[in-house]
């Protein structure tokens, strides 16, 4: 049997473990920070990432070696690596920090995830993650890894095609002008938008496959690197309140109203 | 000025009655709107609350066509004028001139009835709910919210979700519909198996009578047994013993954790030991149990309701069942929910092939909009009539089958007359909403499945009319599920409230 001289495609999806997007924020009486005390679920964009590797998987079959995923948090973010092995990856790592450690900042993650890679004896391909996380909203960590690990970054996909055979990535991006086309040489940092995908249900049998599959417990210790935060937040404040509006009878008093505010009409 | 005189009757063209007794007869004794009728109301209410096609208000009658015309487009009235007070008080006015008159009042809330029950059958003046909307008061350690009875069962949701609760009725019509509205049918819903019915919920109501009587027992207390429960009367009379203007209600804690799950079934037989395997391990965490049968799950599919199931994961489903479970603390509700679909997975002989669980709230939402979206996708494919009832839930397959086998016997199962014959509905209150979806409304059809289906019901002594109420669609059924006496009495409680028949005429009794 010739032995294939082509790589295998080992991907790692980091994800995180947010305030869900639907919970209606409080900033805390410090001003500090905000009300933490809610629902939590995974970071919309992470799903999304995670969807693309199972979906890279389904494309390439066999090329896709393994998808791997890993997060950094307390106890509960284990909860999040049960749902992204439901929807198809194979095994993941838990970085856990104590639940009182403030949360990561993106150069620490960056690290850490710079760390996972080099452990990883199989090396890693393709890092695929968010484009930026609902709660702080950095936007930071894919380019700063990209940047640590001196790997080609295509950011803000909507779109991505993988050549294993010839190591090379298409990846399509959304930018303010609309899309962008890139090709890139793997290894390489993809992150996510909105409208690469549409994360899965995760089905009942893979559920109960993705309880037997292994998560690997570390500590920052374990991986050399220093999570302290190097930011200091100083004020966290609610956006000012929408002043109220006026209601109306009908056009005509709708039309006095308007000239009172000074908006002359204009003759077409 | 009060004049009376006899009105030019006008003729209307009788091109498609398909109710022909009862209403007709209802409305002999009415008289219509006329010119001195609007300028009596001009006194009391703005420009901006009156809506008429007749001088000086010379409204477009185009602009009453939401108004004339029910939800699905089936039952079209004739009106001339809409009324939208602001106040109990305007209410009281209004139907008080309207007795004297002896003009026939169509009360309507959100307009989104099933059975014709929320239009005019004719031309009676339709009074509008829509401008009293507002919440009157939310007391949060009793959990007791008093509002106008034109709020949008939306907009109260809400409101009370900033205090940690939520309305105990849920239905997919929650963006249109209004409180009132629910009260007055007895609104069922998504939320029943696990709240109960407005019958319990629903603490106290202000209602305008129909000589224009205010009656005040807008009570905010949760025991109160003091006499006749007089709003219970109210609760599910459609309209017709008055209007109802303000509603106090018993609002439920909101539940700490939701979570849903779509369950694949490869046989309908699987259903009831299914629900009874669900009520067993979930016990007091199910909120919700909703059957929908293949056909209907793919038009929903095809009209874009919801996000759609891996074909995989539906391949070989006979059927669906969407379990909602809502309780105090997550960690234990979905261990509850685990166990159970570990324990259904791994049985022997599984009586489900797969299903998926909702991981997000965006999923939860979009399981959701599925089951909530059928209705819409049978209005979107085509003409639907509408059976909402309640039979044994063993009975539910068999009366699907049997509908398509009497149109089938009757050339009408094809294309150009009946598309689908479909079944879903909240398979945990017995509650079944067939539907058969024609391309159009036609007599053949029509004859064809009435009397059959109320027929059909009433052989599993069951109800015709579950939670949609009888509004004018089923007014010569009702004697498929109550009996001469029960009906004779209703009679008699309908004189006594409103001797003239003003209230909603042609609607719920024959």
């Amino acid at each position: 049997m010739r032995p294939s001289a082509v790589r295998l495609l080992n991907i790692l999806v980091p994800v995180k473990r947010t305030v869900d997007y639907a919970v209606k924020i409080r900033v805390n009486p410090d001003q500090k920070g905000v009300d933490l005390n809610v629902k939590h679920s995974m970071n919309p964009f992470d799903e999304i990432a995670v969807e693309e590797a199972v979906r890279l998987r389904e494309r390439l079959k066999d090329e896709v070696k393994s998808i791997k995923v890993v997060t950094i948090g307390p106890t509960k973010a284990a909860e999040t690596l049960r749902t992204a092995l439901a929807i198809g990856a194979d095994s993941a790592i838990h970085i856990e920090v104590p639940e009182s450690a403030p949360a990561p900042e993106p150069l620490g993650v960056a690290k850490a995830l710079r760390a996972v890679i080099e452990r990883e004896k199989e090396g890693v391909d393709l890092v695929i993650m968010g484009k930026q996380a609902i709660d702080d909203d950095a936007g930071q960590t894919g380019q700063m890894l990209a940047g640590l690990m001196d790997w080609a970054q295509a950011t803000f996909a909507s779109k991505l095609v993988v050549d294993p055979k010839k190591k090379e990535a298409e990846v399509t991006r959304e930018i303010d002008g609309g899309l962008q086309e890139l090709k890139c040489r793997l290894p390489l940092v993809v992150t996510t938008d909105l409208r690469l995908n549409e994360p899965r249900y995760a089905s009942l049998p893979n559920i109960m496959k993705a309880k037997k599959k292994p998560i690997e417990k570390l500590t920052p210790a374990e991986l050399g690197v220093d999570l302290k935060p190097i930011l200091e937040t100083i004020k966290v404040t609610e956006p000012p309140k929408r002043v109220g509006g006026g209601k109306v009878e009908n056009v005509d008093q709708l039309i006095a109203k308007l000239k009172e505010a000074g908006i002359t009409p204009v003759k077409s | 000025m009060f004049l009376s005189r006899q009105l030019a009757r006008r003729v209307y063209s009788r091109s498609h009655r398909r109710w022909a007794h009862s209403p007709v007869a209802a409305l002999s004794g009415l008289n219509t709107v006329t010119e001195e009728d609007l300028a009596h109301f001009s006194k009391i209410l703005p420009s901006s609350a009156i809506l008429s096609t007749l001088t000086p208000s010379a409204t477009p009658p185009a602009e009453l066509e939401p108004f004339n015309n029910d939800w699905m487009n089936k039952y079209h009235g004739r009106s001339t004028t809409v009324l939208k007070p602001r106040t109990t008080q305007e209410v009281s006015e209004i139907v008080k001139w309207c007795n004297q008159r002896r003009i026939g009042i169509v009360p309507q809330g959100g307009n989104t009835g099933l059975v014709g029950g929320s239009v005019p059958v004719r031309d009676e003046l339709i009074l509008s709910l829509a401008n009293m909307s507002k919440i009157r008061s939310f007391d949060d350690v009793s959990g007791i919210l008093v509002a106008d009875a034109g709020c949008i069962l939306q907009s109260l949701s809400d409101f009370l979700v900033s205090h940690h609760h939520i309305v105990p009725l849920d239905l997919g019509a929650k963006g249109s519909c209004q409180i009132g509205g629910n009260v007055s049918t007895n609104a069922g819903g998504l939320r029943l198996l696990r709240y109960g019915s407005l019958h319990g919920t629903v603490l106290g109501l202000e209602v305008v009578l129909p000589d224009g009587t205010i009656l005040d027992q807008l009570t905010s207390l949760r025991k109160d047994n003091t006499g006749y429960d007089l709003k219970q009367l109210f609760i599910g009379a459609e309209g017709t013993l008055g209007v109802v203007t303000g509603v106090s209600i018993l609002a439920a804690p909101a539940p700490q954790a939701s979570n849903n799950v779509m369950l694949a079934l490869p046989k309908f037989e699987n259903v009831l030991p299914l629900f009874k395997e669900t009520k067993r391990q979930l016990s007091e965490i199910l909120s919700a149990f909703e059957f929908m049968d293949r056909t209907v799950y793919d038009l929903a599919v095809k009209h874009g309701q919801g996000r759609a199931l891996d074909p995989a994961d539906v391949e070989g489903a006979d059927c669906f069942v969407l379990v909602e479970t809502s309780g105090g603390k997550r960690e234990h509700d979905e261990e509850k929910l685990n166990s159970l679909l570990e324990s259904l997975m791994e049985a022997d002989e599984p009586l489900i092939n797969t299903g998926v669980l909702a991981t997000s709230p965006a999923q939860f939402s979009a399981l959701w909009a599925i089951r909530e979206g059928l209705t819409e996708a049978v209005s979107k494919e085509g003409k639907a009539y509408k059976y909402d009832i309640s039979v044994p839930l063993h009975k539910f397959k068999e009366v699907v089958d049997r509908t398509k086998e009497q149109l089938r016997q009757k050339g009408l199962l094809h294309d150009d007359a009946v598309k689908h014959v479909v079944g879903y509905g909240h398979v945990g209150d017995g509650n079944l909403h067939l539907n058969v979806v024609a391309a159009a409304y036609t007599p053949e059809i029509e004859a064809a499945l009435e009397p059959f289906v109320y027929e059909l019901v009433a052989s599993y002594k069951g109800s015709i009319s579950a939670e949609h109420g009888i509004g004018v669609m089923k007014t010569h059924a009702l004697q498929y599920s109550k009996s001469p006496t029960s009906i004779e009495w209703m009679k008699k409680i309908k004189a006594l409230f409103d001797p003239n028949g003003i209230m909603n005429p042609g609607k719920v009794l024959p």
